[in-house]
This record gives C-alpha cells, structure tokens and sequence, in this order.
C-alpha cells in the first residue's frame, strides 16, 4: 500500500464521514420538510459514495473493490429514486410548502 | 481511519434518530428511517474493513436492496391503504 494510495484513501474517509455528519446536522437545521429530503439525499448519495470510494482504495485491484463499485452504482439508482418517491407522496398528499410543523394530511 | 469513518457514520444515524423522534409529519420520520438504512449499510461495510472482513460487503449490498423496497412498501402502504395489486387497489 502505496503512501499516496494511503494519504488519498485517508482523506476521501475523512470527508466521506464529515459530509455524513454534515448532512445529519442539516436535518435539524433546515426550516421544512421539502428542505430536509435535500439534506438527507446529500449523505445518501455524496458521502457514502467517497467512504465507499475511499474503501475500495484501500482493498486494491480485486474483486472486493468490484462489489464496491457495484454498491455505488446501486446507490446511485436508488436513492434519488427514493427521495423522489417519498417528496412525490407528501405532496400529493397535501404537505404544504414552506410550512414548519404543520401536519398538513387531510384526515 | 475507519474508527473515524464508523465514528462519523454512526453520529450521523443518532442524529437521524433524533428526527424520526422529533419530526412533526410522518414524512419526516420515513425520510430519517430510509436514512438510517442507509447508514447502516456503510456501517457495515466499513465495520468488515475494520475488523479485517471484507467479506461483509455482501451483506452491505444486500441491506441497501431491501432497505430501499421497503421505502417503496411503506409509501405504497400510506398511500393506497394496501400493498395489493393495481387493478384491486382502492384509487
């Protein structure tokens, strides 16, 4: 293991788990519903691809570093298909926007 | 480095399971439930590495495909009222 490969796979592991945490404190922070799935899609999609990314460094040229790149793609796929999911049924439902705290469902 | 990595993984899902407590809707709490499978499953993966298993990236794979059909299930659920197919659900 290479001290570049090191250095390189150090630092996107860092900053993987920093936008993670980043991300979780967004989720407090934000005014709104609508706001929140944007937070929450920034972990989903940015940190786990460079933690996965900065693990797959680490492994080297096998097949384990493989798996890895299949988990991104695969998280790739789904997770703004998820976030999409779920925005599209508040909405249709009646979550107002711009609203804090309203539980705007219609019984 | 992975101490730090699990570390921050896992600040990130007590944060996120704040806000399935907290959050006023509903929808804030499927929103920070698919977020904690999420993170689990880089759990996972990062906790194989660190105790010398890359072998558990199977089960991270795995937990990343179920986690995300039962999103899908349960906002099916919340809005038709049945996980039945499309020509028996109530519209």
């Amino acid at each position: 293991m290479t001290p570049l490969v090191d250095a390189a796979s150090w630092i996107l592991l860092i900053s993987g788990a920093a936008l993670c945490v980043i991300g979780g404190i967004g989720l407090h922070r934000m005014p709104d519903f609508y706001s929140r799935t944007h937070a929450g899609g920034l972990t989903d999609t940015l940190g786990a691809t460079l933690i996965l990314v900065g693990l797959a460094l680490q492994a080297g040229l096998t097949l384990i570093s493989v798996k890895l790149l299949m988990i991104v793609f695969l998280l790739h796929l789904t997770s703004p298909t998820a976030t999409h999911a779920l925005v599209k049924a508040a909405y249709s439902r009646g979550l107002e926007v711009g609203r804090e705290g309203s539980d705007g469902i219609p019984p | 480095m992975f101490v730090f990595a699990a570390t921050g993984v896992l600040a990130t899902m007590l944060l996120a399971l704040a806000r399935a407590v907290l959050g006023p809707s509903v929808y804030d709490r499927i929103l920070a439930v698919n977020m904690i499978g999420t993170k689990t499953m880089l759990l996972i993966a990062v906790a194989g590495f660190l105790g010398g298993r890359p072998e558990w990236l199977d089960l991270a794979l795995l937990y990343a495909l179920i986690s995300f059909i039962a999103v899908l299930a349960v906002l099916r659920f919340s809005k038709y009222g049945d996980l039945g197919s499309d020509d028996q659900v109530r519209r």
